[in-house]
């Protein structure tokens, strides 16, 4: 119950700290929406070509947007050494992770609620049939990659070249997440349900599991001096 | 507040034996003994390079020693890292506040984080012991590099520490910054609450300090009571340990 309490805490501090700077959500909003307008008028066409790229678009979008999230993630915390403040706390280290990262996946999910409908109109789907299906593809596969972005994102965010050691650690690495989420996503807007989805999102559970197992338990060494 | 109690110790609020750090070939510390009496006020003095932030923050858990061992505030220094941070505070020249927060938020946030109990009470106690009461409901980035300082000082004593611990705490203070962050301090010990500070400011060492010790090469090279010294002579031991990295 303490561990909740703490983590919410955390999330609470980086939801009022981006309501006050609105660096995360409108770096994120702003690229995702150009990707999507972009690709919507570089492949015009024949509409089915379109729309069997168009998962890969949308995830092109939704993952680069969370790189440029996460990599701010630990910037708040960099200065004025915050983090040193957090870990100064009488709190267990994988609490801070956890808090972390469920704020980088509220700021992800915000922006893939928004961006989706607007995706839906350019590349016109039904968005009112399709919703409902990829509620679970969309977190499943949102959580996985904050839980282990945010993990890369602390070890990155001390190195000189952040901005680009961040996505060389994280793609090779998040490969599961943005395969089962391109792959699901696709069959879903092309008129598959569920169930035959069922063993990509077996995997996104799989991955999820280990990543925020993994991060919650190893995040004291990695922010060990 | 925490549980666990402490092992009782009467005399003793840091006890730290053969305490060493070393990061690949570079050894920061070497075997530093260290005791700290209960409601002392002490001074680690040195040169840069010569170990006393990375002192510090080995008190704190913020960094894992190499070798050694010890107990602070009665817990184990490696076995009992949750215990000891609830009991200590650690101020430094960077002020752990986030800039886009209020006064009021920060210390609310960590109020929370060390479960303090009345937490509105013990937020208008220590703001008014930092004389910020008027500039509580204001975001940091608005305040003074003083201002932040006094803040991060309120920060760290909110869950009432049994022990400060103090990185320069004066950097980048003007005058009068730094005789009002002094009378803080000086209330803070008057209630006889234990300080570790390593500074630059001889003047301000001597005024505060009850015993010192220098800093050098990561070993202590010097320990003194301030009562039997002045300026002149802290100032001459000073530059000693200075020209012992030279060489």
């Amino acid at each position: 119950m303490m561990l909740l309490k703490r983590v919410w805490l955390i999330v609470w501090k980086d939801l009022v700290l981006e309501l006050r700077t609105k660096e995360i959500l409108s770096s994120m909003f702003v690229f995702t929406l150009l990707v999507v307008v972009i690709f919507s008028f570089a492949f015009q066409g024949e509409k089915t070509d379109v729309q069997r790229l168009s998962s890969g678009i949308l995830w092109v979008a939704f993952t680069f947007a969370g790189v440029l999230g996460l990599s701010r993630s630990f910037i708040f915390e960099k200065d004025e050494h915050c983090l040193e403040g957090l870990l100064l706390s009488p709190v267990d280290r994988g609490s801070i992770y956890l808090g972390k990262m469920l704020a980088n996946f509220i700021f992800m999910v915000i922006v893939e609620a928004i961006i989706f409908p607007i995706f839906a109109v350019f590349f016109d789907f039904d968005i009112l049939y399709l919703i409902p299906k990829l509620i679970p593809v969309f977190l499943l596969s949102t959580l996985g990659f904050a839980s282990v972005g945010t993990i890369l994102s602390a070890i990155s965010v001390n190195t000189k070249t952040r901005e680009v050691m961040l996505p060389i650690l994280l793609f090779p690495v998040a490969v599961p997440v943005v395969i089962s989420a391109v792959r699901s996503t696709a069959n879903i807007l092309h008129g598959g349900s569920l169930a035959e989805i069922a063993s990509w999102l077996k995997l996104l559970i799989v991955f999820d599991t280990i990543f925020l197992v993994v991060s919650f338990l190893s995040f004291d060494f990695v922010v060990e001096e | 507040m925490g549980d666990k109690k402490p092992i009782a110790n009467d005399e003793w609020m840091v006890e730290v034996k053969g305490i060493g750090k070393s990061f690949g070939n570079i050894h920061d510390l070497r075997g530093i003994d260290l005791k700290v009496r209960k409601g002392e006020f002490l001074i680690i003095i040195g040169p840069n390079g010569a170990g006393k932030t990375t002192l510090i923050k080995i008190l704190s858990t913020l960094v894992k020693p190499t070798s050694g061992e010890g107990r602070i505030v009665g817990f184990d220094l490696r076995e009992e890292e949750e215990d000891l941070r609830r009991n200590i505070g650690m101020l430094s020249h960077y002020t752990f506040l986030y800039e886009n927060l209020t006064a009021y938020e920060n210390l609310k946030f960590y109020g929370r984080l060390y479960e303090v109990k009345n937490i509105e009470e013990k937020i208008r106690r220590v703001i008014e012991e930092v004389g910020l009461e008027t500039r509580l409901h204001d975001t940091v980035r608005t305040f003074s590099r003083g201002m932040k300082q006094r803040l991060s000082a309120a920060r760290s004593i909110i869950h009432d520490p049994s022990l400060l611990l103090l990185d320069e705490p004066y950097t980048g203070l003007d005058q009068w910054s730094q005789k009002r962050f002094k009378n803080i301090l000086k209330r803070f010990h008057s209630k006889g609450k234990t300080i570790i500070m390593t500074t630059h400011n001889l003047p301000s060492s001597l005024e505060l300090g009850d015993r010192v010790i220098i800093l050098s090469s990561g070993k202590i090279s010097h320990e003194q009571e301030m009562t039997r010294m002045d300026l002149e002579e802290l100032e001459k031991l000073y530059p000693q340990s200075r020209q012992r990295v030279k060489i």
